[in-house]
């Protein structure tokens, strides 16, 4: 980003206006500056040309700015500092720079673990220990001759063999490097793709798409079996807005853009996508596709299948892409959904045609207090049974409410901590919660005030019949900044001998209490069973509704202290986990996607037809498995 | 498959090591009642616990998915109006419910420890079970499953509990107490709820029930208790277990209702049963009285005898989890919503069966035998042979099977620190109801019998009268000796097999076993497709006590081994002649006509008869409970069928089939090759 050296000044202000879209779900929308920057940036949007190329957030060389063996910037990091106290560092989120005061006493207790028995992680990587590249030389030649961007660094290349599974991340930690791509692809365009694509079939090379790199489902993994030469294909630089058609409220946009660079620019036009996963400071718009990912807003906004309007795919066979724009067609299957989730395993998505919104007027936290799990869930199974979801709900069970509070910052006034004491005196005295059962739903509402206020008075109402008492806005923006926060927090635990994971799945509502009950009990189970030395932990949030059933995110860590293998024993684990979910009646996955992680129940999944089907598909699209990453089957 | 499930006798014996009993009236003998009565009592509770109360229980289920779709099914076939039929819902659990109170239990501690006092020497509980006990209530839902020997079962089972701290339990009870109009009531206050002994296809009574008991298990409102055996056992014997109830409680673990349910086997042995003779004149066609109030008081002069001790040990827990792994796929629910009733799946049927039988198995095992059971054997043995034995000779066989049977892993608690004569002339002193020690001659008293009956003048008996009247204590004998019938079976079954078994080789041995054990199945609890691992278990243990050698071609019974095998044989050998006497009869005297209800009364008379004419040495014959599983065991293996006819339930002899099983028991034909099972 920046790199070309556009000047401190710009520097800043993509920096800030990034942070605003984080800062959306970490302090109050609506700061005055927001204002002001969205009337100045309107004007150079109108030409369907490209944004100047000074704003991407993405350089090629990632390991500038991002960690290469951790989640996120270089510059931000948890740590406990000598006092005994937790901070922040950097200046990018708004938790940056503060004190944490409550973070090192969970984290002692929960785990069993203690400051002063440290497993850091090595810092620098070693090239050495980087094989060499098994270079595709005829390949390379002509890849030379089209011009487009390559590399066969050894830090280039170590940064695309992984995504963020724990099992990823710990050998690297600890400087080990397993297969890693040959080189590395940086196109410009869809034409660039177009070339190498041809190249690639030309030369029997295998390609690997990379976009934001945050999979965590071994999808990047490059697959042991391989023998050709391996290429990943980093799409970061076709990051362009190509046009915004305010008629429609559709954008056309390169796949390549980031989550963070597609809402900045977007709203500077005024407009937002509204499509937010959590991963959207890194994650990409064809990863999106590629994964079919869901974003918080989705009960506004839609997941990525309701948003794409046309998508654009190169594959092996060529191109594939519908003839016009309209919003529906019955035109036999959607080819769409040969691409969605298809997981870089048919070709490469090039551009997409998203929905787009008017940035909304107004936007208002909330949490509501249950006194348990199960009243939460019967709240949250109302509220989708009248359709009145706020732009997400989520409801946290007890432990993670205790998480999220273990987060609070130093409290800026004396006046907060008395008027949180007070609260706290209410719910658990006077309403007769019992501090160790009760839960909180967490609410974030959008669009016109008016609207929002009444909405909220809806979902109050509803809570207020399963015994939910509001608990105001700030515990509901601490809620959202935890998912923004948790892979820099596995990164500290890591620090402290402490591994952690989080997995999803969706189930249907009569199955919901059932998963939550037993997937938890499950890791419990496995874990003692296993010679985990401490308790894990083990929690789980409700975090999207649906009209038939719900999304369950899991969060389980535990301290390793002791255990000979603990990714070994890790793996069992959450190997158990997921039979645990399917046999409750869980899906494979909600968003994450399947790839190499949990391919192994796909056929279970979709039945041997189902597999056959997919099959033929990659057999006509790509019959010499140029994009070889051997994901979903 | 199922013989992987199986119980291995070999496992069991090298894995435990049983726990020590401590007694529960010593502390009654010495501190007040009353005060016990009025303890503090705050057990342990399930962790998940959403408190609830008997009556919002009631509603629950009420209001439930599973009985709302039946209600309405019902509704649809029936054509009546759904108020109706919702009344009729709410009359059934108002039946049923249970409305368990603290206050009652009070009650019953106080009571139960006056009367216990009186009846018994010891109750003897081992501590250790209860403290596992306790570990599981809080972890996951508890069921507990006790032996069934006597009415005292269920309320000795919750004074236990309230004794010991451990969260009350709600137990199934047989519909039979609720005619005991006020004990009824005070039974349902002490936590029984109530079930219709059969509602046949009744839809309605089915969904409430099962989800009355479902709704109990998954809320972890209390341990829920039942009866595998699903009834007193009359014989001792343990009975084949029932599935029913097994399979309601492990349904919620199925759908994922529950992380885990823990199966806990209670074992409960009565030094002295106090339904004695009343089993034994139940089982020879007096009817069984109706359970009434005035009954029960009736029954007070049993409070001025001794009845020795009860030993009541809590099992290890057994994890439906642990038990499911790899053999349940509990997806099979997924596409259909869960509370619409469906058959179990096979893989279901097969592994609530497999646990019925290992959790019997497991009540078997820890059942404490008394030296009275080995008595006991030995004394009808001799009784069969029209032999008299002397004391000391009986205390020196006593000994011999002690350790026989301690060696084949019997839980026998017999006093080491006290010399065998003093053990012996203490256990027949308890009994002297049903032995005659004459001159230092031990027998079974026969005369005395009716004596217990003091009401009925005295007169002069017909042959049949009298015959009947040693049949009381025949029988009464044999339930002692039953209680160690499973510790003999399987090495019994080999050492019948060997006999009958017309070569040393062991595959035409195992042929032989493989028949017997299959004949004998309904008799005696022997899991399903476990008939390798049994045959093994059997070499085993009569290797490793020296009666066989047993090489890959053959068994050979060793020098030493002939007394034991004599033994075992004999211990079989009442089955076996009475299994003939059933095929004869069946063959002999059986009509076109003849239905399942007029079997025993018919067989009965056969038998009499025979026995009458000396043709027959086995009194215990006359059992009605040996004679309906012969017929069971009959039908089982198609020999006889249930048709339809005229009259429901006529029996169609196939007489070729029933001669040449006969024939076979008894020796006569060779074993056809094992149908199923190979070595």
């Amino acid at each position: 980003m920046a790199a070309s050296g556009s000047g401190g000044s710009d520097r800043q202000r993509v920096a800030q206006q990034r942070l605003r879209i984080i800062a959306g779900h970490l302090r109050r929308p609506a700061d005055d500056d927001w204002a002001v920057r969205a009337a100045e940036c309107k004007a150079p949007q109108s030409e369907s040309s490209a944004p100047a190329e000074g704003k991407k957030t993405m350089p090629r060389r990632r390991q500038e700015i991002m960690k290469w063996n951790g989640w996120g910037y270089n510059d931000t990091k948890f740590l406990f500092n000598k006092k005994g106290q937790t901070e922040f560092t950097g200046k990018r989120y708004r938790l940056s720079g503060m004190i944490v005061p409550g973070l090192q006493d969970w984290f002692e207790t929960t785990f069993g673990a203690s400051v002063h028995h440290k497993s850091p992680a090595t810092t620098t990587l070693n090239s050495s220990a980087v094989p060499p590249p098994n270079l595709n030389e005829a390949f390379v030649e002509e890849l030379k001759s089209t011009g487009v961007p390559f590399s066969h660094d050894a830090e280039d290349r170590v940064f695309r063999a992984n995504g963020h599974c724990l099992h990823e991340i710990f050998p690297l930690r600890e400087g080990k490097i397993g297969r890693v791509p040959d080189s590395v692809v940086w196109p410009n365009c869809h034409n660039d793709v177009v070339k190498i694509v041809e190249l690639a079939c030309k030369h029997n090379v295998c390609l690997i798409p990379f976009g934001g790199g945050t999979s965590v489902s071994s999808a990047l993994e490059c697959p042991l079996e391989e023998t050709r030469s391996i290429v990943s294909l980093d799409t970061s630089q076709m990051n362009r807005i190509l046009w915004i058609d305010e008629k429609n409220l559709t954008a056309h946009v390169e796949a390549g853009i980031i989550g963070q660079d597609l809402e900045r620019l977007l709203n500077e036009s005024g407009y937002c996508t509204g499509h937010e996963p959590d991963s959207m400071e890194f994650s990409s718009l064809g990863g999106w596709v590629a994964t079919r990912a869901s974003g918080m807003k989705k009960n506004v906004y839609g997941n990525i299948e309701d948003l794409v309007v046309h998508i654009k795919m190169v594959t092996p066979q060529g191109v594939i892409e519908k003839s016009c724009q309209g919003p529906r067609m019955s035109t036999g299957p959607d080819i769409h959904h040969f691409i969605l989730g298809s997981e870089g395993t048919l070709g490469l998505v090039t551009e997409v045609t998203m929905k787009i919104r008017p940035v909304p007027a107004y936007q208002k936290y909330g949490s509501v207090v249950f006194p348990d799990f199960e009243q939460g869930v019967a709240c949250l199974r109302e509220v989708a049974r009248q359709r009145c979801a706020p732009a997400s709900i989520r409801l946290m069970d007890n432990k993670q409410f205790q998480f999220g509070h273990a987060l609070k910052p130093q409290g800026s006034s004396i006046f907060t901590s008395f008027v949180d004491g007070l609260k706290k005196f209410y719910i658990t005295k006077f309403k007769g919660f019992d501090p160790n059962r009760l839960c909180v739903a967490t609410l974030l509402f959008e669009g016109d005030r008016e609207k929002v206020l009444q909405h909220e008075k809806q979902v109050y109402d509803i809570a207020a019949k399963f015994g939910g008492l509001a608990a105001g806005e700030d515990n509901g923006q601490r809620g959202y900044m935890l998912t923004f926060v948790i892979a820099y927090l596995r990164d500290l635990g890591l620090d402290y001998y402490v591994i952690a994971e989080s997995f999803e799945t969706s189930v249907p509502w009569d199955r919901v209490l059932d998963v939550c009950r037993n997937v938890k009990a499950r890791i419990v189970r496995e874990c003692k069973e296993r010679g985990v030395q401490f308790s894990p932990l083990s929690t789980c949030r409700v975090t999207q509704t649906y009209d038939a059933g719900a999304c369950v995110y899991f969060y389980f860590a535990f301290n390793y202290r002791g255990l000979s293998d603990p990714i070994h024993t890790f793996e069992q684990v959450e190997h158990a986990a997921r039979e645990e979910i399917l046999a409750n009646g869980g899906s494979l996955s909600h968003h994450h996607g399947v790839g190499k992680l949990r391919k192994q129940w796909m056929r279970d999944t979709v039945s041997n037809v189902g597999i056959g089907m997919l099959k033929s598909v990659k057999d006509y699209l790509d019959p010499n498995n140029i994009f070889g990453n051997r994901n979903l089957y | 498959m199922a013989s992987t499930s199986g119980y291995s006798i070999r496992d069991s014996m090298m894995m435990k090591k049983r726990d020590e009993f401590q007694d529960l009236l010593e502390e009654r003998r010495n501190s007040s009642d009353l005060r016990y009565a009025f303890r503090c009592y705050s057990p342990v509770l399930y962790k998940e616990l959403s408190p609830c109360t008997a009556s919002s229980l009631k509603n629950l289920v009420l209001r439930s998915d599973q009985l709302r779709f039946v209600m309405s099914q019902v509704c649809q076939e029936t054509g009546r109006a759904v108020v109706d039929i919702q009344e009729e819902a709410s009359a059934i659990l108002e039946e049923m419910a249970h409305n368990l109170q603290l206050s009652t239990v009070r009650f019953f501690a106080f009571t139960l420890c006056k009367v216990f006092k009186t009846l018994f020497r010891s109750i003897c509980v081992n501590e250790e079970g209860i403290q596992r006990l306790q570990q599981v209530i809080q972890e996951h839902p508890v069921v507990l499953l006790p032996s069934h020997r006597s009415y005292m079962d269920f309320l000795l089972m919750s004074y236990i509990m309230y004794t010991y701290d451990v969260a009350l339990p709600v137990i199934a009870a047989g519909m039979d107490f609720m005619g005991m109009k006020f004990v009824g009531e005070m039974l349902r206050m002490s936590g029984a709820f109530f079930i219709r002994r059969s509602f046949g296809s009744d839809k309605l009574y089915w969904a409430i029930f099962s989800e009355y008991v479902k709704t109990m298990v998954k809320n972890g409102f209390a341990p829920v208790e039942f009866f595998l055996e699903g009834t007193r056992s009359r014989t001792s014997k343990s009975l084949t277990p029932k599935l029913g109830l097994l399979n309601i409680v492990m349904d919620p673990f199925f759908k994922g209702e529950v992380f885990d349910l823990n199966l806990v086997p209670v074992s409960i042995s009565y030094e002295r049963i106090l339904e004695e003779s009343l089993y034994a004149r139940e089982l020879l066609g007096v009817p069984k009285p109706k359970e009434s109030t005035s009954g029960l008081i009736k029954a007070r002069k049993v409070l001025s005898e001794d009845y020795g001790s009860i030993h009541v040990y809590f099992g290890e827990p057994v994890s439906v989890r642990s038990l499911s792994q790899g053999k349940i796929d509990r997806s099979q629910f997924n596409l259909l919503p869960r509370h619409i009733p469906r058959r179990p799946s096979e893989e279901i049927s097969s592994l609530v069966n497999d646990t019925a039988y290992r959790l019997v198995r497991a009540q078997e095992e820890n059942m404490v035998l008394q030296p009275w059971v080995l008595l006991a054997s030995l004394l009808l043995q001799s009784h069969h042979q029209n032999q008299v034995t002397a004391l000391d000779q009986l205390t020196e066989q006593a000994v011999w099977l002690r350790d026989l049977s301690r060696q084949f892993g019997a839980f026998l608690h017999w006093p080491d620190d006290v010399p065998p004569s003093e053990v012996v002339s203490s256990s027949l002193s308890l009994h002297r109801g049903l032995v005659k020690i004459s001159e230092g001659r031990v027998q079974l008293a026969l005369d005395q019998a009716e004596q217990s009956d003091p009401e009925e003048p005295p007169r002069a008996a017909t042959p049949e009268e009298e015959l009947l009247s040693q049949a009381v204590t025949v029988l009464s004998c044999a339930s002692y000796r039953n209680q160690a019938l499973h510790i003999f079976l399987r090495p019994a079954l080999l050492a019948s097999a060997v006999l009958a078994a017309s070569s040393n080789n062991k595959q035409e041995v195992f042929n032989s076993f493989s028949f017997l054990r299959n004949m004998l199945s309904n008799e005696f609890i022997l899991c399903p497709g476990a008939t390798v691992q049994d045959f093994e278990d059997a070499c085993f243990l009569l290797v490793k006590t020296g009666a066989l050698q047993v090489s890959q071609q053959e068994v050979v019974v060793t020098e030493t081994g002939h007394r034991t095998l004599a033994f075992l044989t004999s211990v079989l050998d009442p089955f076996l002649q009475g299994y003939q006497v059933v095929c004869r009869f069946l063959c002999e005297e059986a009509t076109e006509a003849l239905t399942e209800k007029q079997f025993v009364p018919a067989v009965r008379t056969f038998i009499l008869k025979l026995l009458l004419a000396g043709r027959l040495r086995y009194t215990e014959v006359l059992s009605s409970d040996l004679q309906k599983n012969s017929l069971a065991a009959l039908m089982r293996l198609g020999a006889v069928q249930k048709i339809k006819g005229a009259e429901p339930g006529t029996l169609k002899v196939n007489k070729v089939m029933v001669n040449s099983l006969e024939d076979t028991l008894g020796g006569k034909l060779p074993t056809q090759k094992a149908a199923v099972a190979r070595l």
